[in-house]
């Protein structure tokens, strides 16, 4: 393809974007219960994330040792946590490889270091809880919120013996439990909570320390707005 | 005397026989005579200089940990931003102060409109300053490639495809600038080098010639009179002056400090500023094979990027659309040349420079405002209109109204009502 012509079709895309939007038909996302100061939660999130997720998915910008800011020891994230890896100080990578895992299912599954900061955490609590059998799609699965035109997605539900099997009323795109897994609707609403809790957490796990600090810098600031502001006035107290 | 300042006097002795050290303290500091009539619009020259300084100092941090390369350039910023000591708070200072620049300089720009800065015999601090603008808007641009996410990359594709419209010659200006076919490492290394070190470079050098030029002539002041006609006949200071240092320097302190309140409280409560100074799409890695839905500049370049998008094509070709957004920029140049009013502040001008002041800034917010979302928002028009959609029909309108602003100037100023202007600045 000769440069001509690609720089014209970059611009086509550029003249189409707006109608790529117009297709983007909004999708009702639940919100997640997010509480970045309950560590039960997040260290529960942990537990589901590194025995469900990470077979496939990689967070390979989030250490295994950076877990001591949920609450964790070292002991206990070695002896619990460290699937993956050999050293607690190791990314938490996933053990499936790029190549093998896009044979399986069409594309790699994504690194989910940041996925909530890409996505926020209602739409992964919405997508998580999203999942319909579909006889028509390769995995059996189906989710609108992934996909609200197709309602395709790659992905198949992993978590489909704890919550159970949904369907889906195609007139009212309501789900509705047709057959129900081992955990309760409330209790897997709640797993899926923790979860996703602790991958807002991954995706920035500077934030509390950040929002802490805050406080102190603008207090800080504060006072020393109130000394500049006086030795302004002393200086200028001749001025007219 | 005391020893130590006997000592200390000689040492600056020795080093004014030898560098322009006291005399140049004195011409930029202690004896440059300002109008004493400052307000506070008058801020935003001082925090410029700042965030100048800060994007320098943090931006010189985040390069010692950034890896300018294609497979590890998103990564390299998802290590500063955990693994990296304290590197989360230098890169949100970087990025929010790349934002807030724009903000003071916006206002900056706002402030030489409000009281006729451009003005005989300032024209060449204006050029200089226009000059200083073009170069952010390339080092923002360059810069915002950096993360590598999604809405870097596309983002960077988009607006080298832009140059591809320049006929004949367009698509091998395109790939010059890339290095390549597409956006890619070659593009990341290139755009690397003009944001650490090209362009930085311009900026400081135009900086200095900003300044200096204005410590030539003096500074204008909200009435715009010329404090330098009237001086005191013994010291020869001008009556309304009064010395840079320390008057403004104590009160440009007070500035600062308000300013680091609003730089702190995006920085450490919201760093991303609801998606306009970290998108949510640049947080996935850049991907040449998916094209995001919706791609738009950060906020700043909205209004341009508005301009763009609203003035009809000819043919197939774009141009027309790529040229008036550079025209929308380069407006600026002209201006003091433009403006033939007698009288330099708005308090002195009348109601029809008002008027068409304010015209221009409400369409610069209404188009930076459509220039984020997609041209649809708004809906389309009946039939009768041939469905066109509201949104661009109404950024067609305020486009008319942003290059009328330039382009009837001449007139509209030379028959406006204006009112005397004082001898001294009224405070």
């Amino acid at each position: 393809m000769n440069i001509k012509n690609y720089i014209t079709k970059a611009l086509v895309l550029l003249m189409l974007l707006p109608l790529a939007n117009l297709a983007n038909t909004e999708v009702h996302l639940d919100k997640a219960p997010i509480d970045p100061s309950n560590q039960a939660s997040l260290q529960r999130g942990a537990r589901t994330f590194v025995n469900n997720c990470l077979g496939c998915h990689s967070a390979n910008y989030m250490r295994y040792k950076r877990l001591e800011d949920i609450g964790l020891t070292e002991k206990q994230i070695k002896e619990n946590l460290l699937f993956t890896a050999e050293k607690v100080g190791d990314p938490m990578t996933s053990a499936i490889s790029k190549k093998d895992a896009k044979k399986w299912f069409g594309v790699a599954p994504p690194d989910l270091s940041v996925e909530v900061r890409a996505r926020g955490a209602d739409w992964l609590y919405s997508y998580m809880r999203g999942f319909y059998r579909d006889s028509t799609s390769s995995t059996g699965w189906g989710n609108c919120v992934f996909d609200p035109v197709t309602c395709k997605v790659a992905m198949p539900h992993v978590l489909y013996e704890l919550q159970g099997e949904q369907v889906l009323d195609h007139k009212t795109h309501q789900l509705t439990l047709a057959k129900p897994g081992r955990l309760s609707v409330a209790e897997y609403d709640a797993l899926i909570g923790d979860l996703t809790n602790f991958m807002a957490y991954m995706a920035e796990p500077a934030k509390q320390q950040r929002n802490r600090l805050g406080w102190f810098v603008l207090l800080f600031l504060g006072v020393l707005l109130v000394l500049t502001y006086k030795l302004k006035k002393a200086y200028w107290k001749d001025i007219h | 005397m005391s020893l130590l300042t006997k000592k200390a006097d000689e040492l600056l002795g020795w080093v004014d026989a030898r560098f322009p050290l006291t005399s140049n303290i004195k011409a930029h500091l202690t004896e440059y005579y300002a109008p004493k009539n400052f307000n506070f619009w008058y801020f935003f020259g001082s925090l410029a200089l700042l965030v100048l300084v800060l994007q320098i100092v943090t931006g010189i941090f985040l390069t010692m940990h950034y890896k300018p390369e294609a497979l590890m350039a998103f990564a390299s910023v998802e290590y500063i931003m955990r693994d990296v000591p304290w590197g989360w708070l230098i890169r949100y200072m970087h990025s929010t102060g790349a934002s807030l620049f724009f903000v003071v300089i916006y206002l900056h720009m706002f402030r030489g409109l409000l009281y006729g800065s451009y003005r005989n015999p300032r024209e060449l601090i204006w050029l200089f300053g226009v000059g200083i603008f073009l170069a952010l808007m390339g080092e923002a641009f360059f810069g915002y490639l950096l993360p590598w996410g999604q809405m870097s990359y596309w983002g960077a594709q988009v607006i080298t495809s832009l140059f591809g419209t320049v006929p004949f010659i367009g698509p091998d200006i395109a790939e010059w600038l890339r290095g390549d076919y597409l956006t890619s490492d070659a593009t990341l290394n290139r755009f690397f080098a003009f944001h650490v070190i090209a362009l930085p470079l311009v900026i400081l050098g135009l900086v200095a010639a900003h300044i200096l030029a204005l410590h030539e002539v003096g500074s204008n002041n909200p009435d715009g009179v010329e404090i330098k006609k009237l001086k005191d006949k013994v010291t020869g200071i001008p009556l309304d002056g009064i010395p840079f240092h320390p008057y403004y320097t104590v009160k440009d302190m007070v500035g600062v400090v308000v300013f680091f309140i609003v730089f702190a409280a995006i920085i450490f409560f919201a760093p991303e500023m609801g998606g306009y100074f970290l998108e949510a799409n640049n947080f996935v890695p850049a991907d040449p094979l998916v094209t995001p839905a919706h791609i738009a500049p950060t906020w700043y370049f909205t209004p341009y990027y508005s301009i763009l998008r609203a003035v009809p094509p000819i043919g197939i070709s774009q141009f027309p659309g790529v040229a008036a957004m550079g025209l929308s920029v380069l407006a600026f140049v002209f201006l003091p040349w433009l403006d033939r009013s007698p009288v330099k502040s708005i308090r002195y001008k009348g109601n029809l420079y008002k008027g068409w002041l304010a015209a221009f800034v409400i369409s610069f917010l209404v188009l930076g405002y459509l220039g984020t979302v997609p041209a649809n928002v708004w809906g389309q028009f009946g039939a009768w209109l041939g469905k066109a959609d509201i949104a661009t029909v109404v950024a067609r309108i305020f486009t008319a109204i942003y290059f009328a602003f330039f382009i009837l100037m001449p007139w509209y100023t030379k028959i406006d009502k204006t009112k005397p202007v004082p001898e001294r600045v009224t405070g």
